[in-house]
């Protein structure tokens, strides 16, 4: 039953946009945060969305896929949109009993569904072309800068690639855990929440322990191959940018300053 | 040849819960050949496994000494080049796994030691041909099976090219298959690489393929000698709470009832053989 929970899924693939280096793909992201926030009106979005669709046409990645990722926002969407429907001060189009659907609402809710829409498809399209390994050397590179002042770059992405390494290791262990507690007569499916919770106390305690147990074998495992720290290490995959990466950088700039020049007439 | 690992009246002891340490060693001598294959034996307690953690400075001795190569693991300015020479395999191949693709956990330790990125592919490719898992190097870990993940990390410690490899129950955990496979890889680094193997292990019939096998009990050296000399002496090893090979307690119950049969015929073809030859005269 644990075996569906996805977290940073990716699509390996051989794309354009999959031999971007990490880097590129997450300061683009970024940047077409940024830029989609800067949106005004029809044509900067339709700008937005011709970029969008190009490169998840790039990426080969099935649009279906990337859909689905929209549904457990589908309740925030709806939510927003509704908000923004009856809440927005203007010109009234329709009026009934203490409602009234203003015309700035409708423009204001359509806009802002639009946004989350294409938010979460471009930073899963990040995900979905991206290695969970690339994508920690990446921000461990990204960053390094923050060592300066003593930020820990490299234990935070050592530790988000061994959390990473570890999600399955320990999902096992808990489905483990819960048929063995199954065998002896636990019952997680029946009663009101709180017994539900509760029912989860005996799967929690020993997951606990046992991930301790684990992190602590890894340490020893760690030492004994001389891990010391971020200091004097070196890589396996060296992280280079290519010409590519410059292009795609370059076409970043140009659609940021391009929707800065549209946002000034208001398009 | 020199000595991989030299113990000398080793002290070390454990605290534990009411306050009073648990001694383990208390004046351990033991050397270790350079370019043997040392089986430990002993049951749960022995201290093999505090053993084997003092051959790479992971515990510290509190009196005595051990040095490895010539290097006194107390150094601690010695500390990277200890753990480069002595690598070390432990019981569960999950718990010590760093990444989730193949190639990158093997090049954990080079990675650590500072190689530069061409000589780390060159060591990645070459451990992991070594353990036969060069097709499996882009494969996410946790999709192996346990005899695959000990292999893997089996190549995680190759990659640091070290002189001695330290296993503690490498094959605890592992079925049948995968135990073979593991067993075949070490001896071949024994035979073929010239790299001093220490295995720690419960299984007696991985103990007979040493050249020496040495049996601890309460952090005293049982008995020390050949796999031969070690496995005749069935009544001491059954007083220290161990098994013989299966072969031996055949023969060894056979005698008891009156057979002539010799004693070391350790492996299941001798052992065949001595049969062989005692009921073709009987009949």
């Amino acid at each position: 039953m644990l075996k569906d929970i996805t977290l940073g899924q990716y699509f390996p693939g051989n794309t354009v946009v999959h031999r971007l280096d990490p880097r590129t793909k997450l300061l683009m992201t970024l940047l077409y945060i940024v830029t989609l926030f800067l949106c005004k009106w029809f044509v900067s979005y339709g700008v937005m969305l011709v970029f969008l669709i190009t490169a998840v046409a790039l990426s080969r990645i099935r649009p279906k896929a990337l859909l689905k990722g929209l549904k457990p926002l589908i309740i925030i969407i709806i939510f927003t949109a509704v908000i923004n429907l009856f809440y927005t001060e203007g010109r009234v189009l329709v009026e009934f009993w203490i409602f009234k659907i203003t015309a700035e609402g409708l423009q204001n809710a359509f806009f802002l569904v639009l946004r989350i829409m294409m938010l979460v498809t471009g930073t899963f399209l990040l995900t979905y072309t991206t290695s969970p390994i690339a994508l920690t050397d990446g921000l461990e590179s990204l960053l390094s800068p923050l060592k300066k002042i003593h930020f820990p770059v490299h234990e935070l992405a050592m530790m988000m690639s061994i959390a990473l390494r570890f999600i399955p290791t320990l999902i096992e262990e808990t489905d483990k855990i819960m048929s063995a507690q199954k065998a002896r007569g636990a019952d997680f499916e029946t009663g009101n929440i709180f017994r539900r919770a509760k029912a989860l106390i005996p799967i929690l305690v020993p997951l606990f322990v046992s991930a301790f147990r684990r992190a602590d074998e890894l340490a020893t495992a760690m030492e004994c191959r001389c891990y010391h720290g971020g200091e004097g290490r070196t890589k396996l995959k060296q992280l280079r940018y290519h010409r590519r990466d410059a292009l795609c950088l370059l076409l970043g700039a140009v659609l940021l300053a391009g929707i800065i020049v549209l946002r000034h007439f208001m398009l | 040849m020199g000595n991989a690992v030299s113990v000398q009246e080793l002290l070390f002891s454990y605290p534990s819960q009411n306050g009073t340490p648990h001694c383990v060693f208390d004046g351990l001598n033991v050397n270790i050949e350079e370019g043997s294959f040392v089986a430990v034996l002993g049951h749960n307690g022995s201290g093999k496994s505090t053993f084997a953690k003092q051959c790479n400075a992971i515990l510290l001795p509190e009196g005595g000494s051990v040095q490895v190569f010539g290097m006194d693991t107390k150094d601690e300015a010695l500390l990277l080049d200890i753990r480069r020479t002595v690598g070390m395999v432990f019981q569960n191949p999950d718990n010590q796994m760093v990444a989730n693709v193949v190639e990158e956990d093997v090049a954990f330790a080079p990675e650590n030691l500072g190689v530069p990125s061409e000589e780390i592919r060159r060591r990645v490719d070459d451990a992991l041909r070594a353990v036969g898992m060069y097709e499996y190097r882009i494969h996410a870990p946790h999709l192996l099976s346990g005899g695959q993940k000990q292999r893997i990390a089996i190549a995680g410690v190759i990659a640091m090219q070290p002189r001695c490899v330290v296993l503690d129950e490498p094959t605890a955990m592992l079925d049948p298959i995968g135990r073979e496979d593991v067993m075949r890889i070490v001896e071949k680094l024994n035979r073929e690489n010239g790299i001093t193997v220490i295995l720690i292990t419960h299984h007696m019939t991985e103990a007979i393929r040493a050249d020496r096998v040495i049996v601890m009990k309460e952090g005293r050296i049982l008995t020390d000698g050949t796999p031969k000399e070690v496995f005749t002496q069935v009544d001491l090893l059954k007083s220290a709470g161990l098994d013989v090979p299966a072969t031996t307690q055949i023969i060894y119950e056979l005698n008891r009832q009156g057979f002539d049969l010799p004693l070391d015929a350790l492996s299941t073809e001798e052992c065949a053989q001595a049969l062989y030859e005692q009921f073709k005269v009987e009949a």
